[in-house]
């Protein structure tokens, strides 16, 4: 009967995201009055398994086989499929990130399942099993009732703060009836962006747009960022003009983000600009033209010149986290 | 080579976003309908790409009403060579991907293309479920595909990165920005799409297992703070005092 969450793992390391989903998970099995189990695919650390239980794992079924270490979508289904019902889930959970992305659409397919995409709250058991998620990019938010007997969910990144409990949970090794054939996609090669935060999971993000008119003038982003502990990222015409690359653009052909803090520079704030930007808690833009349509989506602003301002900001940063 | 491309319905990327009956529908006053444009820049074009460099046809599908004709003509100018369209209004994307499943059993397409998501209902799923019911591999958030013989090799982003990846079609694909651009149809496409085929089929008989029971706006902004630009030092003060964002 237990919450089965996919939590998933990159190189070996259990991602925020996946830290975020379990405790998402541990609370709707608080709400159903059952326990939490995580599955995990691929090879990582007893110890980095047993912590799952700091966000409410009871316990961390794991597939230990160095094959899983970058599962399909079809294989890694198959096996959280069989793990669902060898625990009995009613209710399976994942990160909305790029493999949640691809493998909760398979699970519940087979699982014949009612699947929301992109859940921002807890669900709502009182009638039915409804679950509030992101619809119109961001513009709306959609009530969707589950009705089948089996439901699963993916959860937006940075939707909920992870607290970290004191819990251990039991690691137990878990072997899905998988052949050799059932890999289908071989993995040839994989580039990393290293040493940095992943933009959906970070928790500030300064942003760049036109304003700044040329890579060369990036390093004023970028020393704010540093400042910060930020991640960076940019609009659309500044990776389309390839002074940043494409993982970087946020907005609605890029990437959408909730961070806790969003700082905009020089970017006016286009409605597909937006689409990506407008789950952040606090907005900040600075841009020198008042009539830019992002001071009606922005929290705090500066109407003024970024080569000037951001500076003075960067400064401030370090000043006051150098104080405290 | 055959290709499905399965597109949907969505307000234009300007729509202004409202609701009625009681917040439960969609206002569509006003609102200009596309292609949704993740299907139409990236899986339609690159579909098209293929079938001109390696031979073969583009099928098109879409589960909608009556009202979708219009973004299927407009597929079809582009260089779709047939459509199909299931006579369903549904928002649920299990039913959707099992009436693409259905009549995706019996054609034997060596690619089934998707956009990585819809901009209305942001779902990102019918990839994912239509490989599922048809049993076939599933790239998710492709930004690149080529075909070489019976093996497709794909650039996908994952978390921090990007994954080359080869599989053997046939194959289903969500599509992303990098995967091709967007085209413009042309006069001859526009008076061709006329009499292409556009065959209408009733769904199959498949359970709905979701159901919007209500929309809701985000609550307004309370306006923005405006800071003078002399003294950002004071933003940088309230976003840590204030706001607590840092």
């Amino acid at each position: 009967m237990s919450v089965l969450i996919f939590a998933d793992q990159f190189q070996g390391k259990i991602k925020k995201a996946a830290q975020e989903a379990v405790q998402y998970g541990a609370k709707i099995a608080q709400q159903l009055g059952t326990t939490a189990t995580a599955i995990v695919l691929g090879e990582v650390d007893n110890a980095e398994l047993a912590a799952l239980g700091n966000y409410g794992a009871t316990k961390v079924l794991h597939v230990a086989d160095a094959k899983f270490n970058d599962a399909d979508a079809g294989v890694s289904a198959k096996t959280v499929v069989e793990a669902a019902s060898k625990e009995g889930s009613k209710v399976v959970i994942f990160s909305h990130n790029f493999s949640g992305r691809a493998i909760a659409p398979r699970v519940a397919a087979k699982l014949k399942a009612g699947f929301v995409a992109g859940a921002i709250e807890l669900p709502d058991t009182g009638s039915g099993f409804v679950v509030k998620k992101n619809v119109f990019s961001g513009k709306a938010f959609a009530k969707v009732n589950i009705t089948s007997d089996i439901k699963v969910i993916s959860l937006l990144p940075n939707t909920f703060a992870v607290e970290q409990g004191a819990s251990t949970a039991q690691v137990e090794a878990f072997a899905p009836a998988v052949s050799d054939a059932d890999f289908k996609v071989k993995v040839i090669k994989t580039e990393t962006i290293s040493g940095e935060v992943p933009l959906t999971e970070a928790e500030i993000v300064v942003s760049g747009g036109r304003g700044l008119k040329g890579p060369e003038n990036w390093g004023l982003v970028e020393d704010l960022a540093k400042a910060l502990g930020a991640a960076t990222a940019c609009s659309r015409p500044v990776s389309d003009s390839d002074w940043r690359p494409h993982h970087e653009h946020v907005g609605q052909t890029g990437l959408t983000i909730r961070p806790n803090l969003y700082i905009a520079i020089g970017i006016s704030g286009a409605i597909q600009h937006l689409a990506g930007v407008n789950g952040s808690k606090v907005i900040v833009v600075i841009n020198k033209d008042p009539e830019a349509p992002f001071f009606k989506a922005a929290d705090y602003g500066i109407v003024g010149d970024a080569f000037e301002v951001v500076p003075k900001i960067t400064e401030a940063v370090k000043k006051l986290k150098s104080g405290s | 080579m055959k290709i499905l491309v399965c597109i949907s319905k969505t307000p234009d990327t300007t729509a202004k976003i409202a609701f009625t009956d009681n917040n439960t529908k969609f206002s569509e006053a006003g609102v200009q309908f596309i292609i949704n444009p993740y299907d139409e820049w990236y899986a339609l074009v690159r579909a098209l790409e293929l079938k001109e460099t390696l031979g073969g046809t583009v099928h098109l599908i879409t589960v909608g009403g009556a009202d979708t004709e219009p973004i299927i003509r407009k597929a079809l100018a582009l260089g779709g060579d047939e459509a199909i369209r299931i006579n369903a209004d549904s928002h649920d994307s299990y039913y959707i991907a099992a009436q693409i499943a259905e009549h995706a059993k019996n054609e034997s397409y060596d690619l089934i293309l998707t956009g990585k998501e819809t901009i209305d209902y942001n779902g990102s799923s019918i990839g994912g479920m239509v490989a599922e019911l048809l049993d076939l591999p599933y790239v998710s958030i492709a930004a690149k595909l080529d075909v070489n013989g019976q093996t497709a090799t794909l650039n996908r982003e994952i978390e921090g990165g990007e994954e080359v990846v080869e599989v053997s079609l046939p194959l289903v694909v969500s599509s992303q920005k990098g995967m091709a651009e967007q085209r413009i149809p042309n006069m001859k496409g526009i008076m061709a799409a006329r009499t292409k085929p556009l065959k209408v089929v009733e769904p199959a008989a498949v359970d709905t297992l979701t159901e919007v029971v209500g929309f809701e706006l985000p609550p307004a902004k309370a306006g923005v703070k405006l800071i003078d630009p002399n003294n950002p030092e004071e933003l940088v003060k309230l976003l840590h005092e204030q706001a607590k964002a840092f």
